[in-house]
C-alpha cells in the first residue's frame, strides 16, 4: 500500500466505523415501537439544538472540576514523586498510601467529601477528580525518574556535574515521556471521575448531575445529550494532552 | 593544531598509582577487586589495561576517573587527587555503551561537557563542529542517536570525551559491542585522533590485537584478587597504520601479550 493510501485508509477507517454505528444506533431505536427507551439520534439532535444554552453551562462546570482537579492531582503527584525518587525512605512511606488511593472507590468517597464541604461547594468534586489523575501522573512520573541509565549517571559524574545540572539535563528530560503517559491517562480518569462525582451529589449542576437527573424523569434524549457533551469534553482533555506532549517532544532539548 | 590539550609539564605522570586496592563488601564478604597496584603512566602514553573478565580492568579505570574511591594505597593524576582531577576536567571518558542523551542531536550530545562548564553557545557550538568533522560525522551533525549506528555513536562519545581538550583518556572497552571491522576502523581512527591530540590514554580491553595495536605499552591483569602480573612495551613506534596489522613486530607482540596473560608459552599459534 502506497503512503497516501496508507494516510487516506487511517482517516477514513474510524469515519466509516463512525457511521457504521450511528446506522445501528439509528436501526434500534427507529424499530422499537411506542416504548422509545432508546432515543434515535434525530431526537438526540434536537435536543442539542433545542437547549445548546442547557448543555453548555454543565459541560463548562464539568470541564472546570476535572480541569481543577488534573492540575491539582497532577501538581502534588509530580512534587511528591520527585521527593521519592530523591528520598528512598519517602517513597517507602507513601507506597501504601499510594496503593491505597489507587483502590479508594469513588462512589463512597463522593457522598462523604459532599458531606465535608457542603452541598453548595464543588470542591469535593475537584478533589475527587485530583485523587483520581494523581495515580497514573505519580506512579509514572516516579520510574521516569528512575531511568536514567548507569552509564548515564556515570558520564555526568565523570564531567563533575553538579546536583542541579545533573537533573536538569538528565534526570529530568528522561522522565518526561513518562510524565505525559500519566497526564493522558489522568486527563480522561479526571472527567470521568468529575461526572461520577457530580451524579452522586453537591450542588444540582454540572453533566453527571444532569445527565442523571433527565434519566430518571423520563428525558432520554436530553440525558443522552448530555452524555454526547462529556464524551466530548473527555476527547478534548485526551487531546490536548496528546498536543502538549508532541509539542514539548519537539521542544526538548533546550 | 586545533586539537592540541591543555598544557603539562613533561615531568608530571599522567597517573601515578601506588599499593592501590578497591575491595568490595564487608568481612567474610568482601572481595577483593583491585589488590597492590603499582601503576605509573607518562603524559601523552597510550597504556592498555587487559584480562580476563573480573581481573579488575574496569575497577582500576573507575578509581582513576573518581567514580569509585580506592580502599587503598595512593593514587595520582596528574600529581592531584583523582577527585580534583575529576573536577578540574582533567580526564575525558568513554565508555562500553556511548550512553549519549536520546533527545540531544550529535552536536548538542558532543557540547554537552562544555555545556555543564559553562562555555558560552559560540564557543561551544563551534567545538562541537569541529569534533563532528575530526570523528568522521560532519553530516549527521543534527542526527538523533537512534538514527546512528553503534560504531557512529561510539564516536559520538569519544568526540564528547574529546571536548575539554583533556589530557587524559580513560576508555572502558569502547569497542567492546561493535563487530570486527567496525572496530578495526575504529581502532585506526583512534590511533589518529591520539597522535594528533597528544593525550595519554588509559584504555580497558579484552582484545589482545586491539591492545597491542593501539598501545604503547600494555598491561596485563589476572582476577582474585585483581592484580598486574605483566608489562608488555609494543615496539611498533608513533605511527598506527593499518598495514602494521600484518608486521611481525606486530604478531610478535601479540604472541607476547598472548603468554604473559597465560602464564606460559602458547603452542597453538592459529588461535587468535
Amino acid at each position: 500500500m502506497s503512503a497516501a493510501a496508507e494516510r487516506t485508509l487511517r482517516i477514513v477507517a474510524p469515519i466509516v466505523v463512525g457511521v457504521l454505528l450511528v446506522a445501528l444506533w439509528w436501526a434500534l431505536s427507529a424499530n422499537q415501537g411506542r416504548t422509545m427507551l432508546i432515543p434515535t439520534p434525530a431526537m438526540v439532535t434536537d435536543e442539542i439544538v433545542a437547549h445548546p444554552d442547557v448543555i453548555l453551562k454543565a459541560t463548562g462546570i464539568t470541564t472546570i472540576n476535572a480541569l481543577i482537579g488534573l492540575g491539582l492531582g497532577a501538581i502534588v503527584a509530580i512534587a511528591l514523586a520527585g521527593v521519592a525518587a530523591w528520598l528512598r525512605i519517602v517513597d517507602w512511606m507513601v507506597a501504601p498510601v499510594v496503593a491505597a488511593v489507587a483502590v479508594v472507590p469513588i462512589v463512597a468517597l463522593t457522598p462523604i467529601l459532599n458531606t465535608m464541604f457542603g452541598a453548595s461547594s464543588q470542591f469535593g468534586r475537584q478533589l475527587i477528580a485530583a485523587l483520581a489523575a494523581f495515580v497514573p501522573v505519580f506512579i509514572n512520573v516516579l520510574r521516569g525518574l528512575r531511568q536514567a541509565k548507569p552509564v548515564q549517571r556515570d558520564l555526568f559524574a565523570a564531567l563533575g556535574a553538579s546536583g542541579g545540572q545533573t537533573f536538569s539535563r538528565l534526570t529530568l528530560p528522561t522522565a518526561v515521556p513518562y510524565l505525559f503517559t500519566g497526564l493522558r491517562i489522568a486527563s480522561s480518569l479526571a472527567v470521568i471521575s468529575a461526572l461520577v462525582a457530580e451524579y452522586f451529589g453537591g450542588p444540582a449542576n454540572g453533566l453527571g448531575t444532569a445527565i442523571a437527573t433527565y434519566a430518571k424523569s423520563g428525558k432520554a434524549s436530553l440525558a443522552w445529550a448530555n452524555v454526547i457533551a462529556a464524551i466530548v469534553v473527555g476527547l478534548v482533555f485526551f487531546l490536548v494532552t496528546v498536543l502538549i506532549e508532541r509539542i514539548v517532544a519537539r521542544r526538548i532539548p533546550v | 593544531m586545533r586539537f592540541e590539550t591543555k598544557q603539562v609539564p613533561d615531568a608530571t605522570p599522567a597517573v601515578r598509582a601506588v599499593g592501590v586496592g578497591k575491595t568490595f563488601g564487608r568481612r567474610a564478604k568482601a572481595v577483593d577487586a583491585v589488590a597492590g597496584v603499582d601503576l605509573t603512566i607518562a603524559a601523552g602514553e597510550f597504556v592498555s589495561l587487559i584480562g580476563p573478565s573480573g581481573c579488575g580492568k574496569s575497577t582500576l579505570m573507575r578509581l582513576i576517573a573518581d567514580l569509585d574511591a580506592p580502599t587503598a594505597g595512593t593514587l595520582e593524576v596528574f600529581g592531584r587527587s583523582p577527585r580534583t582531577a575529576r573536577l578540574e576536567q582533567d580526564y575525558g571518558i568513554a565508555f562500553q555503551q556511548a550512553g549519549l542523551l536520546p533527545w540531544r542531536s550529535v552536536v548538542q550530545n558532543i557540547a554537552l561537557p562544555l555545556e555543564l562548564h559553562g562555555v558560552p553557545y559560540a564557543e561551544r557550538a563551534e567545538r562541537a563542529e569541529q569534533l563532528a568533522d575530526l570523528v568522521g560525522l560532519a553530516d549527521f551533525r543534527d542526527h538523533r542517536p537512534d538514527q546512528l549506528s553503534g560504531g557512529m555513536q561510539q564516536r559520538v562519545a569519544i568526540a564528547r570525551a574529546l571536548a575539554e581538550k583533556p589530557r587524559l583518556l580513560l576508555m572502558d572497552e569502547p569497542f567492546g559491542a561493535l563487530d570486527e571491522m567496525t572496530r578495526e576502523r575504529m581502532q585506526a581512527e583512534l590511533a589518529r585522533i591520539v597522535a594528533r591530540t597528544g593525550a595519554a590514554v588509559v584504555f580497558v580491553t579484552h582484545s589482545i590485537p586491539e591492545a597491542v595495536f593501539l598501545s604503547d605499552r600494555v598491561v596485563v591483569m589476572s582476577p582474585r584478587p585483581g592484580r598486574i602480573t605483566a608489562e608488555v612495551e609494543v615496539p611498533l613506534g608513533a605511527e598506527r597504520a593499518e598495514m602494521l596489522r600484518e608486521s611481525p613486530e606486530f604478531f610478535r607482540t601479540v604472541s607476547e601479550v598472548r603468554e604473559a596473560l597465560h602464564g606460559a608459552p602458547v603452542g597453538r599459534a592459529n588461535e587468535r
